[in-house]
């Protein structure tokens, strides 16, 4: 079908259309364009001597200082000592959420119980609690990966309670017709049911555990990427801060790519539907 | 084989579905519940199945009462209800996880190749027209090889040229076990095609209204005299359920001398 509409294509207007078609299929290429070409652009801007680069350093330059922190090591100490909390507190969070999602969710009861005072707390802005983290915990690591837990907690812990109540009532009584136990129905329909909601609901847990790593970091720390934010702050050193960003941005979009090849297995039932609507 | 004595179901609203309702369906016989909307016949069926419990008297299958959804008893809802993370092979197979794997398997192949879909089994459900979806769900159903089979208006929301193919292929998997079906249906043409017996229900509060014999031979003929005949009988009969809404003492029962 697809093969059959190209050389169409080719027939009228030459060989064009379907390279930039062949292009275009390649996703991950399309949207490389954007930053390539602006930080190409920076890059021709500053060489030229058209722009000034003490604040907003030229591409080459921070490439350069994630290649030098890379080579002095500091870099993956830096790295490690983010990612390793980044996973603590999203271990503990993702793992509290769904044990409390699912009582919320499965029991009418126990929502009336917790939901009202989980929904309070979540209304606090989640930095507000800093102060009285370090007060109780230090300002060591326990306080730090609290706070990144906290963070992980609300948006797991919505994501389950909800994909649980939103699950098709007349699919649970599909298993009650084949006269599933509670436990064959738990893994046989409601885990297949929620599996999708879940995965989106541990990503977003996942987004908001870095966006709270970089908080606890800049609260105080000797290591860790929000670290080298403060410290470049201080020291004047545009590049190292523009360096700890991408390392930033690097790792949040290899963290969650992995989570969703971790969890695609699963869901290529939901593969297949895109892949049909495309 | 399947008796129902004396049933009545008040729902928790006080919306009484079913009053003092007695049935009895043979082993094999094939029955049609008709009758307006709301006039209990899904209720019924769902009373039947286990998945609802009757507020007064005993549903038996085979003198043993139906407290709970019962393996000698199958279901087929009126929209195909099949589970999408899973293939329409392991759909078929949804009810079959003890049996082992090689029969498991063997029972869906066949299955598979009885309602036309041999080779379908690796597909996903969203791949299914409508048509294919509701076979799968009826084989899904059947497999477990069930004494009794309910289907609630299972070819409703089909079209009619659909509709009349999935008659052929019910009736085709009837013949090789030939279990007792209660059907649900709105569609006259679809009671007579079908059924053996076609019981027309009357509202508010569910009961029997007819109790209508459908003896036509089969493969049966839209167009002959007997089945226009057995069509303006049940035809009657629903208006009549329509009409007269006023409970009797004794429930009015009108047997096989409609027609």
């Amino acid at each position: 079908m697809n093969a059959a509409t190209d050389t169409i294509v080719v027939d009228e207007t030459g060989a064009k259309r379907p390279r930039l078609a062949a292009f275009a299929g390649n996703r991950a290429l399309l949207g490389l364009i954007l930053p390539v070409s602006a930080a190409l652009l920076y890059e021709a801007a500053f060489r030229f001597g058209l722009v000034e680069a003490r604040l907003l350093p030229a591409p080459s330059r921070i490439l350069a200082t994630l290649v030098d922190l890379g080579k002095s090591g500091e870099l993956w100490t830096h790295v490690l000592a983010t990612v390793l909390r980044v996973l603590a507190g999203f271990v503990i969070g993702a793992g509290v959420g769904t044990l409390f999602g699912a009582l919320t969710g499965a029991s009418e009861t126990a929502r009336r119980l917790l939901d009202p005072t989980l929904q309070a707390l979540r209304a606090i802005p989640s930095l507000a609690w800093v102060p009285l983290f370090i007060l109780w915990l230090g300002i060591f690591e326990a306080s730090k990966i609290t706070l990144i837990a906290v963070g992980v907690f609300f948006p797991v812990y919505l994501g389950v309670m909800g994909s649980i109540a939103n699950i098709d009532r007349k699919i649970i009584e599909v298993g009650r017709a084949f006269r599933l136990s509670r436990l064959q129905l738990a893994r046989r329909i409601l885990l297949p049911a929620i599996l999708p909601d879940y995965i989106v609901a541990l990503r977003s847990g996942l987004g908001l555990g870095f966006m709270f790593v970089v908080a606890a970091e800049i609260m105080g720390a000797s290591e860790g990427l929000g670290f080298l934010l403060v410290d470049g702050q201080q020291l004047g050193k545009p590049d190292q801060i523009l360096a700890a960003i991408i390392a930033f941005a690097l790792i949040g979009k290899a963290s969650d790519g992995l989570l969703v090849a971790a969890a695609r297995p699963f869901l290529r039932w939901q593969d297949s539907f895109t892949a049909a609507g495309r | 084989m399947l008796t129902l004595s004396t049933i009545s179901k008040t729902y928790a609203n006080g919306t009484q579905a079913l009053q003092n309702l007695s049935l009895a369906v043979e082993a094999g016989e094939i029955v049609a519940l008709v009758g307006g909307s709301g006039c209990g016949k899904t209720t019924l069926l769902r009373l039947i199945s286990g998945l609802e419990h009757p507020t007064n008297g005993k549903v038996l299958i085979d003198g043993e009462a139906i407290v709970a959804p019962h393996p000698a008893v199958a279901v087929a809802f009126q929209e195909p209800r099949l589970l999408p993370w899973l293939t329409v092979a392991e759909n078929i197979g949804f009810g079959l996880a003890d049996l082992p794997k090689a029969e498991r398997e063997a029972r869906v192949d066949e299955a598979l190749l009885r309602v036309g879909l041999a080779g379908y089994g690796p597909r996903w459900p969203r791949e299914l027209s409508g048509g294919q979806a509701q076979r799968v769900s009826i084989v899904r159903a059947l497999v477990t090889r069930p004494k009794a089979l309910l289907l609630d208006e299972p070819f409703s929301a089909l079209d009619a040229m659909t509709r009349a193919s999935l008659h052929e292929h019910l009736l085709a998997l009837w013949e090789s076990h030939q279990p007792t079906m209660v059907i649900v249906t709105h569609d006259v043409d679809e009671a007579v095609t079908l059924a053996d017996r076609a019981i027309v229900m009357q509202p508010r509060p569910g009961r029997i209204f007819a109790d209508i014999p459908l003896a036509l031979p089969r493969p049966r003929d839209k167009l002959s005299a007997e089945f226009i005949e057995a069509k303006r009988a049940i035809l009657a009969a629903l208006d009549g359920s329509l009409v007269d809404t006023t409970p009797t003492k004794a429930s009015p029962r009108v047997g096989g001398a409609w027609w």
